[in-house]
């Protein structure tokens, strides 16, 4: 197969784009001296004054209590949802309205629910953010599991049916047990997202201790310090291992499957 | 259970009714609670007045639409529609080759390759923001690296350009992943076969490859673009606070001038030009 | 219902104040008072309530506090906690607190044209002077306020003025006018920023054809906005809280500053107040209506009227505070503003809230980041 050297340009350089900012974040958050942009000598000062702050601590645990929370409501009614539009109707709209929280740009969620939590008279707080963070990973669990639904064979849930077995029974005993991966699958997908979700949680929370998006988001607002390196590399170090460990256990898996 | 079921008549019909229920109630209460009902409120402002304080007041008015059309906002909606469709020509420009090269790795290649372009996508999205302004901005890295050389500085943030760029370091990960599914799920066969028959490398791609994955580049266009046209944290990051783009202004509009009929109106703005777009997306779908 | 839930939450404050206060405020309501049905507009503090059942929830200013307001005021008052939120502008505050009925928040730190504003919707709570003896530390001026005579419900946290921020060894010549920042000259040229934040946008413009900061006249306004128009193409940015970091930096040579943010006490970084005038700002605290914790609320502010907190502010973000009893404690830096003295503060425009007329500068700042 010849291909053009040419080629190798933009693929390079899509490599290159994407990696040398991280890089120099990195490098920078090693900086021993004040500025995020001289670099003077190495250091771990930043990473101290990182562990010392509470605002960042805070934000930490109350990202995890938010992505918590929201990814077991999203995982619980995103899936009763998709085997409910996979198996119980054929409408076309209901399809529509459950995509629609993901399809939506997350502005237009946010003044959505910022408008509606006001016109109850909602005193905004975590609990707001979370099932607000619900609504859309609900759409991306009942989209993850849909797709394992439509893949499967259905000749064990009539089975179970002509049995005489109740739909709860035959979700319970049947469908469930397949599905396990796909909820696994949307479930940790939801968790992420909440993570990484800065816009939706901006417009909800309120006066309450913010979620760790927030605080970058104030904290870059107020000016640049290599501390936001610091925190910059300790999360990409997070997730390269949790995508690496994914990696593996997937391939794990796979080589189980196999056997 | 099962003698209970027998005797009744129809338990197939019964336990679909049930079923129906049981499955579908609780996610589309939520999804009528969280996202119709607040939706239609927004909906519903748009014919309302902001109050003297913020607020709104139930006074039936068209102002909102008439301000709407102003060309002073008119051209922030156009100004957004420009950044985020430059933005999507450019990733596509550059993920089109990445894509296409990355399915043909060699295995475990390719997936090295799949996951070096998703990880920058993993961390957070200010901070990837907030990258660029250590680079960018007046005494930045890239200043100083032309120092060296003798030039500048130059006032390299805040520009459209400075915009274009953050918005595609964070969305280009979304236009390679369906543009490699869509290539890499081609018949490798096809391309041989046209080679065979003598096509040149180029002719192939021309005539194989990219009508095949024209489904692909939509999806990636369409993924690059939403998030782009509704930004509004890049635009105040790297742009300065200049209301650039119609997510700046919607924000502003709910969170400092607290006008929130006229942010709903720039909303249902933001809404339809997505919604005409997606129709332009269907229609072309069908007919690759 | 806030008063049903008011009185839910403090049952022990109601049995605390006991005989005494039941006698003294005669008459049915305060028989009334434990199933909720009493109805007076302001409401009836206590003295000496237990403010260990009383939460406070605050919203300020990023870094405008000390770090550890929270915790020393938690054991210095005894309530159960303190929880500080932050907002970044005053509109940020107001969009809180207006956007639903029980913000959840107490205590907020918002500009005075602000807590004018507030208080016109019914949101604020007056201050009980009763409860906040260490009012008298603050300087006879700041009772003089024009958006709040007798600070009646507001209490005033810091004071100065606006103006244009610079770099001594940047700048070819010193800034002396709104025109430099408004139609800098061409060494200046994109190293310029101005505000956002609604009135201090109008403000330069205003001051530099000479009107009233708060002038409320159609054509005012539009002349006004003709100028930042054209300043437009010349900014390097619009900033409302980084300002002092481009000037450090040197991104930028000129910024349109509130004093305390003008980071003087660098080297090479000095201040002036524009021939043409600028006005007077206050930053105050108020108690929201919708409080459950009011006297633990006015038991926070009387805590931070404290010369010894109250000079935080002035000695660690170099803002002027209106407390004398603070001022005359704090050691004025090399370089700082902190020695200008309140009378010639006054000199400066008050901003007042205009009513409807305030939508106007709203649509005004939106229209300006709007053009392109």
């Amino acid at each position: 197969m010849r291909r053009s050297k040419l080629l190798y340009v933009p693929f390079w350089a899509t490599y290159v784009f994407l990696y040398l900012p991280i890089l120099v974040l990195v490098v920078m958050s090693f900086n021993s001296g004040d500025s995020a942009y001289t670099y003077e000598g190495f250091s771990l000062k930043w990473y101290g004054e990182l562990a010392g702050d509470e605002r960042i601590r805070t934000g930490v645990v109350n990202t995890l209590v938010v992505a918590a929370g929201s990814t077991v409501i999203a995982t619980v009614l995103g899936t009763l949802l998709a085997v409910g539009l996979a198996r119980y109707t054929r409408s076309k709209t209901l399809d529509a309205l459950a995509l629609m929280p993901a399809v939506l740009p997350d502005l237009v969620l946010a003044i959505g629910l910022l408008v509606f939590y006001s016109a109850i008279q909602l005193t905004l707080g975590l609990y707001s953010v979370t099932l607000a963070h619900a609504l859309f990973s609900m759409a991306f669990v009942a989209a993850v599991v849909r797709t394992r639904l439509t893949g499967a064979d259905t000749s064990l849930e009539e089975a179970s049916r002509d049995l005489g077995a109740g739909p709860v029974v035959t979700f319970m005993k049947v469908t469930l047990p397949q599905l396990t991966p796909g909820i696994v699958a949307g479930a940790l997908l939801a968790f992420t997202l909440s993570l990484d979700e800065f816009v939706i949680a901006f417009f909800t929370i309120g006066n309450a201790e913010p979620t760790l998006p927030i605080v970058i988001y104030s904290m870059v607002r107020f000016g640049v310090t290599p501390k936001i390196n610091a925190l910059a590399a300790i999360l990409l170090l997070v997730s390269f291992t949790a995508v690496i460990a994914g990696q593996r256990m997937t391939r794990i898996g796979e080589s189980r499957a196999q056997d | 259970m099962k003698s209970e079921a027998k005797a009744r008549p129809a338990p197939r019909v019964r336990g679909r009714r049930l079923g129906a229920f049981v499955f579908l109630s609780p996610g589309l209460t939520y999804l009528v609670v969280l996202l119709l009902v607040p939706l239609g409120l927004v909906l519903s402002y748009t014919v309302f007045q902001r109050g003297r304080f913020g607020g709104v007041v139930y006074e039936f008015t068209t102002e909102n639409f008439t301000r709407l059309i102003d060309p002073l906002y008119l051209g922030v909606v156009g100004n957004s529609l420009r950044i985020a469709a430059l933005t999507t020509l450019i990733a596509l420009l550059i993920g089109y080759p990445t894509a296409y090269l990355i399915a043909q790795l060699p295995s475990r290649w390719k997936t090295l390759a799949l996951v070096a372009v998703v990880l920058p996508f993993w961390t957070n999205f200010i901070i990837r923001v907030y990258a660029w302004i250590m680079l960018l901005s007046g005494p930045g890295l890239v200043n100083s690296a032309l120092g060296k050389l003798g030039l500048g500085p130059y006032e390299l943030l805040y520009h459209e350009g400075t915009i274009v760029t953050g918005l595609l370091y964070s969305y280009l990960p979304l236009m390679v992943l369906p543009l490699y599914s869509a290539i890499e799920r081609l018949d490798p066969q096809l391309r041989e076969a046209s080679a065979n028959l003598g096509a040149s490398a180029f002719t192939t791609f021309r005539k194989v490859t990219l009508p095949l994955s024209v489904p692909g580049v939509l999806t990636g266009c369409l993924f690059v673009f939403v998030p782009s046209f509704g930004n509004f944290v890049i635009p105040e990051m790297l742009g300065g606070s200049k209301s650039t783009m119609v997510g700046n202004l919607i924000r502003d509009q709910f969170l400092k001038a607290r006008d929130w009929p006229f942010g709903s109106t720039l909303a249902l703005a933001l809404i339809a030009v997505l919604v005409a777009l997606l129709i332009v997306q269907a229609w072309a779908a069908r007919r690759a | 219902m806030s008063r049903i839930r008011f009185t839910r939450r403090l049952p022990a404050a109601v049995a605390a104040a006991g005989l005494a206060l039941a006698v003294a405020a005669c008459g049915g309501e305060s028989s009334n008072s434990s199933d909720g049905a009493t109805a007076a507009a302001a409401e009836e503090l206590k003295p000496n309530a237990d403010l260990s059942k009383q939460s406070l929830q605050v919203t300020v200013w990023d870094g405008y506090t000390p770090k550890e307001l929270p915790e020393k005021a938690k054991e210095k008052l005894k309530v159960s906690e303190v929880k500080v939120g932050l907002h970044a502008t005053n509109e940020e505050a107001m969009a809180k607190l207006t956007a639903s009925g029980d913000s959840g928040i107490d205590v907020a730190f918002v500009s005075g044209q602000y807590a004018q504003a507030l208080n016109e919707q019914g949101l604020l709570e007056p201050i009980h002077a009763e409860l906040v003896p260490n009012l008298a530390n603050l300087y006879p001026e700041a009772g003089q306020l024009s958006y709040d005579k007798g600070n009646k419900y507001s209490v005033p946290y810091t004071w100065g003025t606006t103006g244009i921020c610079y770099r001594t060894d940047l700048v070819k010549s010193v800034p002396t006018s709104w025109n430099d920042l408004l139609k800098p000259p061409a060494w200046a040229d994109k190293k310029v920023t101005m505000m956002t934040t609604e009135r201090w946008l109008a403000l330069p413009a205003l001051k530099l054809l000479g009107y009233s900061v708060n002038t409320d006249k159609d054509e005012e306004i539009a002349k006004a906005k003709e100028l930042l128009l054209a300043a437009k193409p010349h900014l390097l940015a619009y900033d409302d809280t980084t300002f002092g970091d481009k000037l450090v930096s040197g991104e930028a040579v000129m910024v349109e500053a509130w004093d305390g943010w003008c980071p003087t006490t660098e080297k090479n970084i000095k201040f002036a107040v524009p021939k043409e005038g600028s006005d007077l700002w206050v930053d105050t605290m108020v108690i929201m209506k919708s409080s459950k914790n009011k006297e633990a609320a006015h038991a926070l502010i009387n805590y931070i009227l404290d010369p010894e907190i109250h000079s935080w502010a002035a000695e660690n973000i170099n803002y002027k505070v209106p407390n004398k009893a603070a001022m005359e404690r704090v050691k004025a830096p090399e370089g700082s503003l902190l020695g200008i003295k309140p009378a010639e503060l006054l000199d400066g425009e008050s901003i007042i809230d205009l009513g409807q007329a305030s939508t106007k500068y709203t649509r005004l700042s939106s229209e300006v980041t709007a053009q392109s």
